[in-house]
């Protein structure tokens, strides 16, 4: 049969995400539209997107801990993250790709930039992987507590330990790049980066300790949902 | 509306994904039997014309019969199985350069069954960009179709060079300039996607 189906979704939700423009995190300054964004017209072009097919290219690789191909463990807090990709109706996006980097256990990423070279690298650790969600939505790593580190925004400032997060979900609308925090940490009252999206959505991107999700001996356990843009309010189908 | 749960905020993309593209290869497009390669390069501006050296661009299209890799397209159009349709570039630090090696896309129907102009959407992230900056790619050569293309026409004349790839004379394969300014004089429109 020959049709194709145009989702319409609710809008971004400029209100929970941050402003492009937002000083204290000073790279913002010269990299920020300063023009509105300008509405378009939702086409299959917008209601589609890379997700699906990019599930099918790029595969699972999702314990960090050992996917250096060395041999050896990472050195760190091993830990398990784990949780639901979501839609804002709180149903599962099955079979959807997240990738992620990280700086390792000392705070120090695999990369030429990198400029934290008081901390050392480990040569068993990468700091990058990807895997699908299930059915139900749900993914789960195997990595490294990543440490803090210093960066150059503002005299003495260290980055809250965090793992950045990509996902496509189904529309190209739906893109999203975020960074997962650890709860009780002290440095992310201190972090501009963090503190950049409102007071009442900022902790959505806080990942909590889950003793179920512990296992015994072996590693502890972090819970940590994300919400992608895709309410559908109506969808078309056309011949 | 807002739904019954909060979307997570999103957060920059910082200096180190090169870590994670340097483990994929994702800029060049497989070649579809018949297609003529294309090339698109161009640079990320900041508001001083300085280059940004830590951007990701990433481009979705449909293939040359103007068919989307995605579930929701199940028109009787050619599918080619291999062509994604979505590639992912990095900049280079010291030029803020982009390259992808693609094809031409097919024209996609617009929501009145219309053609829209041949185009490629664009999504730019950066270090010192909280949040993702979506645009669209027209082609200079295709001055007709984007008289008539629906977004286009919401796009102020003025402005509407910001979203047309400029095709480079005599370039072998077929290069097309497509420069990305973050801000200031001559900001590309961004919709909001």
């Amino acid at each position: 049969m020959s049709k194709m189906i145009i989702r319409h979704y609710g809008p971004r939700a400029y209100p929970d995400h941050p402003p492009f423009d937002y000083p204290a995190y000073k790279s913002t300054i010269k990299r920020n539209p300063r023009q509105d964004l300008l509405s378009i017209v939702e086409t299959l072009t917008e209601s589609t997107g890379p997700g699906p097919v990019w599930t099918e290219i790029v595969g699972e690789d999702a314990d960090l801990t050992t996917n250096a191909g060395t041999s050896g463990q990472a050195i760190g807090e091993r830990i398990i993250v784990t949780g639901q990709v979501l839609d804002e109706n709180g149903n599962g996006i099955p079979n959807t790709v997240l990738e992620i980097w990280q700086a390792n256990a000392a705070g120090r990423y695999v990369h030429w930039r990198e400029t934290n070279l008081n901390a050392p690298l480990d040569p068993n650790f990468i700091g990058v992987g990807q895997c699908i969600t299930d059915e139900d939505g749900t993914y789960r790593f195997t990595t490294v507590k990543p440490g803090p580190y210093p960066w150059g925004n503002h005299p003495n400032a260290w980055r809250p330990a965090h793992i950045h997060f990509s996902l496509f979900g189904n529309s190209l609308g739906s893109r999203l790049v975020t960074q997962m925090y650890f709860e009780g940490d002290p440095l992310l009252a201190l972090d501009p980066i963090y503190n950049s999206p409102p007071e009442h959505s900022r902790t959505r991107m806080v990942a909590k300790y889950d003793h179920d999700v512990t296992q015994e001996a072996w590693a502890t356990g972090w819970r940590w949902d994300i919400v992608l843009r895709g309410e559908e309010s109506m969808v078309e189908v056309a011949e | 509306m807002s739904g019954k749960v909060g979307q997570t905020p999103s957060q920059t993309l910082g200096p180190y994904f090169a870590i994670r593209i340097a483990t994929l290869d994702e800029w060049r497009l497989p070649l579809p039997e018949g297609a003529e390669r294309i090339v698109i390069t161009g640079k990320v501006l900041d508001s001083d014309d300085d280059p940004v050296g830590d951007a990701m661009v990433e481009t979705w299209q449909a293939n040359p019969a103007g068919r989307y890799n995605h579930p929701d397209d199940q028109r009787d159009l050619e599918l080619v199985e291999e062509f994604s349709g979505f590639a992912r570039a990095k900049t280079e630090f010291e030029t803020g350069e982009y390259r992808i090696e693609t094809v031409k896309p097919g024209a996609v129907p617009d929501p009145e069954g219309e053609p829209q102009a041949p185009h490629i959407s664009v999504i730019v992230q950066a270090r010192g960009m909280l949040n993702p900056v979506f645009t669209r790619l027209y082609f200079s050569d295709e001055p007709e179709a984007n008289e008539h293309d629906l977004v286009m026409q919401r796009v102020p004349k003025d402005r509407r060079h910001t979203v047309i790839a400029e095709l480079v004379s005599g370039s072998d394969p077929v290069e097309y300039r497509f420069d990305i300014k973050l801000q200031g004089e001559n900001e590309t429109v961004f919709f909001d996607v």
